[in-house]
């Protein structure tokens, strides 16, 4: 027996050596590589790549990201234009998109890969092979006994051997045990700490194989729909659409659904109790209507498209009436500014006869009024006490030669003028009209509301579900699961002892949690001992 | 018994529990002061044993990747000082027990007058993680794997964090908003409270760790260590300490990444994606990267010991930028109480 065995038998990770000068051999031109490979797979480079993915993200977490927030953004480079275009080169606003964020992830994946690929290879071979032999000298491992035995060498083994193969050890038995004429068993158990630690670090490679499929093949849209409307799943009904660089427009789920009702109900304070948004969805061109009960945490779901109901505003129901009596009937979507539900609304009658009309003002839920100034307020976000307060304009809305413009505001009034005094908005209750000056009406109908919808379809979700479940198995046998070596030996006594005494020596080894496998090396040592009684060295047989 | 009395109990309850662990806090010092005295008449001991060790300690870097040290040390090293068996320690360690007993009743009463987890605020889930905390301090000192001697250590940010969470954090028993309504909350938060209670005590011992071995050096080095450094003698050895702080994180990291998956399996149903980059998640990611970084820094030469450490702690105070100033000063989807 060599040193280099006893070596490998105390060797119990498979985890690579620290990276030893290479011996000075022919210099080959892939040297270098070699090198800067092994330099870039080294736990040391790996621990350095974690840190700095840890920092990378640190400031996406305090400046505003795009992805997430992006009125947020433009709010920032408003408030500091000479920092934000600088921070905006070096992608500060995206940072998780950022390709220096890229680099410090892929080089950490390229380095576990190298890493993984020469520990599957040692594991499957540690799986493949017998235990290590028994080391010369077991009095030299962290926990061994020694003792001496009447009791028949073979007989001993044969039961040992049964002991540890029921306690699920690898038992290898050697007649090689390192003297003459002994008779030695080698075990060994704990290898799904190794597997664990593999499925780990496979898992994570599944993970980012599942989120790069979700970021190319998958799709992400978000619609505003009033109660009544409805909505057919295609790239041009939504308001805002997110698509993978891969995704494939023809891979849209056709489903529709039609908004019948959104309710929310709201504690004493203000806060949101409950979102429900009664819908009737089709799951194709030629199903019939269904109903669903769609609210927060659950999605209606159609072959793999998911829609989620993300937000909820109110949309007064107005009914305007021209010069010419022609009654012109809207809903307007108003955008809530706060927790109260305040929001402002803008009405474009576009098709007014003679001169457009344009209104403007605020809606609140539960409305409350300042005596001296007049000033609306909402207190509460129910529409307990719902009113529509307007500003009137007539003129051009400039929005007939073709270009963009949003609902939501009125981008041009350089020909609008406005409606009376233009200074002191009309308040009007559920069901009450403004007669316009100059000939018109405007009339608050009713409150009804909207919610916006998010569909989204992920074909990389299930692959990152299944990497999340073996992250978390492979890290608990990993950290459960110890790995750990006996060997015993059974050799004659020699030839100054009575005939037929043997000396027992029992050896352990632990890398992790030594105090537990001294417990279980104690009662392995009990076990063995009640089936090798001791002799002191001085007794002779009876 | 109505909503509010029972809320009013809760209250009750956690003042008593911190009552409790400040009684027993003094009770760990008063042991430690009695083997701190004990130790200074054996002073001149300590210290040579002290530096005995950490030239064992010089000898085993050195030695690393060779063969096992086989010869020893020229002179047995001296019985380590017989620890002053004192009242005062069992008394504190009983405190905890029954501190615990009542922080219990503190966190059950409250969920009772919610109607809900009692983990659906920030005020609640401090209470809940402090809770965590203590327990498992006390299985480890059960189990004996841990030695009570952290008591003071351990209990003083305890206090201080119940003390906090009950003024500046409290928040009165109501319900959730709509999207902390699943089921996932009593999965997902109870897999954080769980795993953030053992990390913020394994950051605890780390801390205590680094002291220690501050401590050892200037011993070795022949200077009496100054406050705070002085406390370092009645510290656990640094290995006894450096098993503590592995074993914990060890049993928390698998739970928190757990956490972790339940929170995108959660976001996933609430939200439509299961991870966007909000500062709660990327915090949560940082914390899960730095904790990942301290098991592979544990198994790298050149990095257990003191950086390990290190990292640990960062680590846990990563997680407290998680809770408290991602929650207070960024708004983002987490935002809540």
């Amino acid at each position: 027996m060599t040193v280099t065995s006893d070596r490998e038998a105390t060797r119990l990770s498979t985890a690579p050596e620290p990276v030893a000068p290479a011996p000075a051999r022919r210099q080959s031109f892939l040297a270098p590589w070699r090198r800067a490979w092994r330099q870039l797979t080294s736990m040391r480079t790996a621990l350095l790549l974690l840190f700095l993915l840890a920092l990378a993200s640190v400031p996406g977490s305090f400046l505003p990201q795009r992805g997430l927030n992006p009125v947020a953004v433009k709010q920032y480079f408003a408030e500091h234009s000479t920092l934000a275009p600088v921070l905006d080169r070096v992608y500060a606003f995206d940072v998780f998109a950022a390709p220096w964020f890229a680099a410090v992830y892929l080089l950490l994946f390229v380095s576990l890969v190298g890493c993984l690929s020469s520990r599957l290879r040692l594991h499957a071979k540690a799986l493949t092979t017998a235990p290590p032999a028994v080391p010369r000298v077991l009095s030299r491992m962290p926990s061994a006994e020694r003792w001496e035995t009447d009791a028949e060498a073979g007989a001993v083994l044969e039961q040992v051997r049964t002991v540890l193969r029921r306690g699920r050890w690898r038992v290898v038995v050697r007649s090689d045990g390192g003297h003459e004429d002994a008779d030695a068993l080698s075990a060994e158990k704990g290898y799904l700490r190794e597997s664990g630690n593999l499925l780990f670090h496979i898992s994570l490679v599944v993970l980012l194989v599942g989120i790069a499929m979700g970021g190319l093949l998958g799709f992400q849209g978000t619609v505003l729909v009033k109660e009544g409307d409805g909505f057919a799943n295609t790239v041009l009904a939504y308001d805002d659409i997110k698509p993978g660089r891969r995704f494939d427009p023809s891979r849209l789920v056709p489903f529709s659904f039609e908004l019948d009702d959104f309710q929310a109900t709201y504690g004493d304070d203000g806060k949101a109790l409950t979102f429900l948004a009664q819908i009737r969805y089709a799951a194709g061109p030629a199903d019939g209507q269904r109903p669903y009960a769609l609210r927060v945490n659950h999605p209606l779901v159609v072959d793999g498209a998911k829609t989620y109901l993300l937000g909820h505003g109110y949309a007064p129901k107005v009914l305007v009436v021209d010069r010419e009596g022609n009654e012109l009937s809207q809903t307007v979507a108003c955008l809530p500014q706060g927790p109260t539900f305040l929001s402002t609304c803008t009405i474009k009658v576009p098709d007014a006869a003679g001169e457009q009309l344009a209104f403007e003002g605020v809606f609140t839920p539960t409305t409350v009024q300042d005596p001296v100034n007049g000033q609306v307020a909402s207190v509460y976000p129910a529409p307990e006490n719902p009113a529509l307060t307007v500003l009137g304009y007539r003129g051009d809305l400039g929005i007939d030669d073709g270009r963009a413009a949003s609902v939501y505001n009125l981008e041009d009034r350089t020909r609008l003028t406005p409606i009376g005094d233009g200074r002191t908005p009309q308040k009007l209750s559920p069901g009450q009209t403004w007669d316009l000056p100059g000939g018109g009406s405007l009339t608050f109908v009713e409150t009804t509301e909207w919610a916006t919808f998010q569909v989204t379809q992920d074909p990389g979700k299930v692959v990152a579900l299944v990497a999340g479940i073996g992250m978390v198995v492979g890290l608990c046998l990993s950290l459960s699961v110890r790995r750990r070596r006996v060997w015993l030996r059974l050799s004659p006594a020699g030839a100054d002892r009575p005939p037929g005494r043997t000396v027992v020596e029992i050896a352990g080894l632990a890398r992790t949690n030594s105090e537990a496998f001294a417990g279980e090396f104690a009662r392995l040592v009990d076990r063995v001992r009640s089936t090798a009684p001791p002799r002191t060295p001085s007794e002779e047989p009876a | 018994m109505s909503d509010l009395a029972l809320a009013g109990l809760s209250d009750s309850l956690l003042f008593g529990a911190v009552l409790l662990y400040t009684l027993a806090m003094l009770g760990f010092a008063g042991e430690q002061a009695s083997r701190r005295s004990h130790r200074v008449s054996a002073a001149a001991g300590e210290r040579s044993s002290a530096r005995e060790s950490a030239a064992a300690r010089t000898r085993m870097m050195a030695g690393a990747g060779g063969p096992a040290l086989a010869a020893p040390a020229a002179t047995p090293p001296p019985p380590p000082a017989q620890r002053a068996p004192s009242r005062a320690g069992a008394i504190g360690l009983a405190l905890t027990g029954i501190g615990a007993v009542v922080h219990v009743g503190s966190v059950i009463t409250r969920g009772f007058a919610a109607h809900r987890v009692p983990w659906g605020n920030m005020y609640e889930f401090s209470s809940a993680v402090a809770l965590c905390a203590v327990v498992i301090f006390l299985v480890l000192v059960a189990g004996r794997r841990a030695d009570r001697a952290l008591g003071a250590f351990v209990m003083v940010p305890v206090v201080l964090y119940l003390g906090l969470a009950g003024t500046v954090l409290y928040t009165a028993a109501g319900p959730l908003v709509p999207a902390l309504d699943s089921y996932w909350i009593k999965i997902h938060v109870f897999a954080a409270v769980l795993s953030s209670g053992a990390f913020l005590l394994s950051g605890m011992v780390a801390l205590l760790y680094l002291l220690r071995c501050r401590h050892d050096a200037q011993v070795a080095a022949g200077r009496t260590p100054r406050f705070p450094l002085s406390m370092g003698s009645a510290l656990p050895a640094a290995p006894a300490l450096d098993r503590v702080t592995y074993g914990v994180i060890a049993f928390a990291f698998p739970i928190w990444t757990f956490a972790i998956i339940a929170g995108a399996i959660w976001a996933e149903a609430a939200w439509g994606r299961y991870w966007g980059w909000d500062p709660k998640e990327t915090w949560s990611f940082i914390t899960w990267v730095l904790y990942a970084g301290y098991l592979h820094a544990r198994a790298t030469a050149g990095w257990k010991g003191t950086k390990a450490a290190w990292i640990a702690v960062a680590a846990a105070g990563a997680l407290i930028v998680d809770y408290y100033v991602v929650n207070i000063f960024v708004v983002g989807f987490h935002s809540y109480a």
